[in-house]
């Protein structure tokens, strides 16, 4: 479903990946992992439209269209959803108005009316409940206020309320308590199917406990150095990114 | 050009919606001012000789006036007398008695605007008082509201029909000489609304005026007085359209309301005045006068105003708490694209003891407009334990648009306690990248986001009007997004 050949992408004019190939398929989950200023969180931003990047190379297809030539708002509605790494508030603009919004014009897109008030309403509470969130932060602005784990949970929640045929993760692990990381697991988990795709971004194998992977891939200096199956991450977590020639500089992330 | 910008080219191109102009024979002064055109005025409306007197006392204090230059905005000087007075449309004999008598394109207009004016169609709830330039077309609902005991009419009726209470309330929140426009205002005010509420009345519907500019190169002003007499309530809204012209157009009203013991007054204004073109040519100076004054103990006088029309604002709605444990309350959004200006706030005077305002004031910003909040509180030495909050934010949409807030406290009471609080934000593309990427289009992100910026007043909005607000923000924000 997703085809990524020798992409090259930049940012403020530094060259960021550098011809980076992918290819996943309908069913797959893939982590993507590396060192940091290795290009995971570029190529997340740029496979959603991040119009901070430039695309200076490379093609990338999904379901057989140019993903690139799309409009940030028609790839979300073709499927693409980003959870994003640091969530922004939107306030005074509640989950509920911001979700159904979401969801109407996915819908219009394909076709569809628009959703039913009562069939959304029952659908936001059970969703909001398997994120372990208070169903009073549907009535809350988006993000506003919202811990970090929080905006974590919400940003799974709203995954589970838009149905991506693909879903990126972008460092979604990052500063979360073990109890935050099996919800946002369990999240992935309930989603993932025969007809879907993953892709995670994460510097950490920790996640990849909860979310089991078909493949994990080793992005480095732009591009994807070493590909393997999940025992690739176990291995790296044993011998750390030095193993493979590479300088982890993951102290000075935080 | 990438292809958000070019949507943005095609969407500023979008009309005003409410840009029409109605064709209609009209008796419209010759442009000038001086004493004679306003002795014509007066015996156009066939006033009585006290009411000419005054406005004629109003016309000296004017001449020996200078306008006022401290707002924050720009505009070449005004010529008043090049400027036409009065307009009305022609009718048979002084006016219609009925609508049957009321010239059909009037009709038309009105409902165009949304604001049918026939019985079957008229909006449920509320009763209005349409005025076209310079005279009241109709007022809906008379009925209902004489047996309430309801005073809802012209102004220019109200001068023939309740000369007291004219005399009496007239001028005595704003007075002529308040400021250079009020003075303007005493002097030539054509028409506009009174309102009076006896002794524990509930007005059984909302009232509502709806001005409509249509001549060129005449000014309008219209006066509106409300009295809400002891333990009485009334919600009051008002309305503003104008057709699209190329040259500016003068608008300078005064509003004045009187709140008796324990009554309250909650005065809701949409303002749409034709803002000019993306250049800044045309549009409607909005020069006016609010004030209120809580005379009465308890008493309250609330202000909700949505302010997205107009080339350019110059406006403070205001309450004098004079009762003891009076409330006066302020809940503004302006918004302002392209070349508007707006310098909008209020004044809250805090005469008696324990009297509590409110100011929550959210100045919106885009194109390359300029956006101020101009607020005063002051407690005077008597207002005991007296309260103020004020929370004033801006919110700024591209990079070529301003901001500034100007707020003064002077404060005379120790025992009085008055905060404010003000804030500045941007829409960021962060913000607007979160909303793509859920599928939602820039367009709709920024509506959704001011929106979500404009919630503390918009709750504050009569129901209906509220809608109305929402619709005219993405209207007015159309094209904000580059």
């Amino acid at each position: 479903m997703l085809d990524i050949k020798d992409l090259q992408a930049s940012v403020e004019e530094k060259q960021i990946l550098k011809g980076l190939n992918l290819e996943v398929k309908l069913g797959e989950v893939h982590a993507i992992m590396g060192p940091n200023g290795s290009g995971k969180s570029t190529l997340s931003q740029v496979l959603a439209g991040n119009q901070a990047y430039e695309v200076n190379g490379g093609t990338v297809t999904f379901n057989g269209q140019d993903l690139l030539d799309m409009s940030i708002e028609d790839r979300a509605r073709e499927g693409v959803f980003l959870a994003f790494q640091y969530p922004v508030e939107i306030p005074g603009v509640s989950n509920l108005q911001f979700l159904r919004t979401a969801i109407n014009n996915i819908r219009q897109h394909r076709g569809e009316g628009e959703i039913n008030a009562a069939e959304f309403m029952k659908q936001a509470k059970a969703k909001i409940q398997q994120v372990n969130l208070d169903p009073s932060f549907l009535k809350r602005g988006v993000n506003e206020g919202f811990s970090g784990g929080e905006k974590k949970r919400n940003e799974i929640m709203q995954m589970l309320m838009l149905e991506p045929s693909l879903a990126i993760l972008d460092e979604t692990d990052s500063g979360l308590d073990i109890d935050a990381l099996r919800v946002v697991a369990d999240g992935v988990n309930a989603l993932r199917s025969p007809d879907r795709a993953v892709v995670m971004v994460t510097h950490y194998q920790r996640l990849l406990d909860y979310i089991v992977p078909d493949y994990v891939h080793v992005l480095a200096g732009g591009k994807i150095i070493k590909s393997g199956g999940k025992e690739l991450a176990l291995e790296l977590e044993e011998k750390g990114y030095g193993w493979l020639g590479l300088e982890d500089n993951a102290e000075s992330e935080a | 050009m990438s292809e958000s910008d070019k949507e943005v080219k095609e969407l500023i191109k979008r009309e005003y919606e409410h840009g029409f102009v109605t064709e209609i024979e009209s008796e419209t002064f010759e442009p000038g001012l001086n004493e004679d055109v306003i002795r014509r005025l007066s015996a156009k409306k066939n006033e009585p000789e006290w009411m000419l007197e005054w406005r004629l006392q109003a016309y000296k204090v004017w001449q020996e006036m200078e306008d006022p230059e401290w707002a924050h905005v720009n505009f070449p000087k005004i010529d008043y007398n090049d400027i036409a007075y009065y307009s009305a449309p022609k009718s048979k004999d002084d006016g219609p008695k009925s609508l049957d008598e009321v010239d059909p394109e009037l009709l038309k207009t009105y409902e165009k605007l949304g604001i049918p004016l026939h019985e079957r169609a008229r909006l449920a709830g509320v009763a209005v008082d349409a005025v076209f330039d310079s005279v009241s077309v109709t007022t809906t609902f008379k009925d209902k509201l004489t047996e309430a005991g309801v005073i809802f009419c012209p102004i220019s009726e109200a001068v023939h029909k309740h000369p007291e209470l004219i005399k009496k309330y007239l001028g005595s929140v704003v007075p002529q000489k308040d400021n250079y426009y009020a003075a303007l205002n005493s002097a030539v005010f054509s028409d506009g609304s009174f309102v009076y509420i006896p002794k524990g009345v509930r007005c059984p519907l909302e009232l509502s005026t709806y001005f409509r500019i249509n001549e060129a190169k005449t000014g309008q002003f219209e006066r509106t007085l409300i009295i809400a007499e002891e333990r009485s309530h009334v919600s009051y809204l008002e309305g503003c359209t104008a057709p699209m012209r190329d040259e500016n157009q003068l608008h300078a009203a005064v509003v004045e309301l009187v709140a008796m013991d324990d009554a309250e007054i909650k005065y809701s204004t949409v303002q749409n005045w034709y803002p000019g073109d993306e250049e800044g040519r045309g549009g409607i100076y909005n020069f006016v006068t609010k004030r209120g004054a809580c005379i009465g103990k308890n008493s309250k006088i609330s202000w909700t105003q949505v302010e997205t029309g107009s080339a350019i604002t110059w406006k403070y709605p205001s309450c004098v708490l004079r009762g003891e444990g009076s409330v006066g309350e302020f809940y503004s959004v302006a918004l302002t694209n392209n070349a508007q200006q707006a310098d909008t706030g209020t004044k809250m005077i805090h005469i008696g003891k324990n009297t509590k305002s409110t100011i929550i004031s959210k100045g919106i910003s885009a194109g390359k407009s300029d956006s101020s909040y101009r607020g005063l509180v002051k407690i005077a030495p008597t207002a005991e334990s007296s309260r103020n909050y004020t929370q004033c934010d801006s919110l700024l949409i591209g990079d070529k648009c301003g901001a500034h807030t100007f707020p003064y406290i002077e404060n005379k009471n120790k025992s009085a306690i008055v905060e404010h609080e003000a804030t500045t934000s941007k829409v960021s593309d962060d913000q607007l990248f979160l909303c793509q990427q859920r599928g939602i289009d820039a367009e709709q992100a920024v509506s959704m986001i001011v929106n979500g910026f404009c919630k503390e007043v918009f709750k504050e909005l009569p129901m209906e009007f509220a809608v109305e607000a929402t619709k005219l923000l993405e209207v007015s924000l159309e094209g904000s997004v580059g």
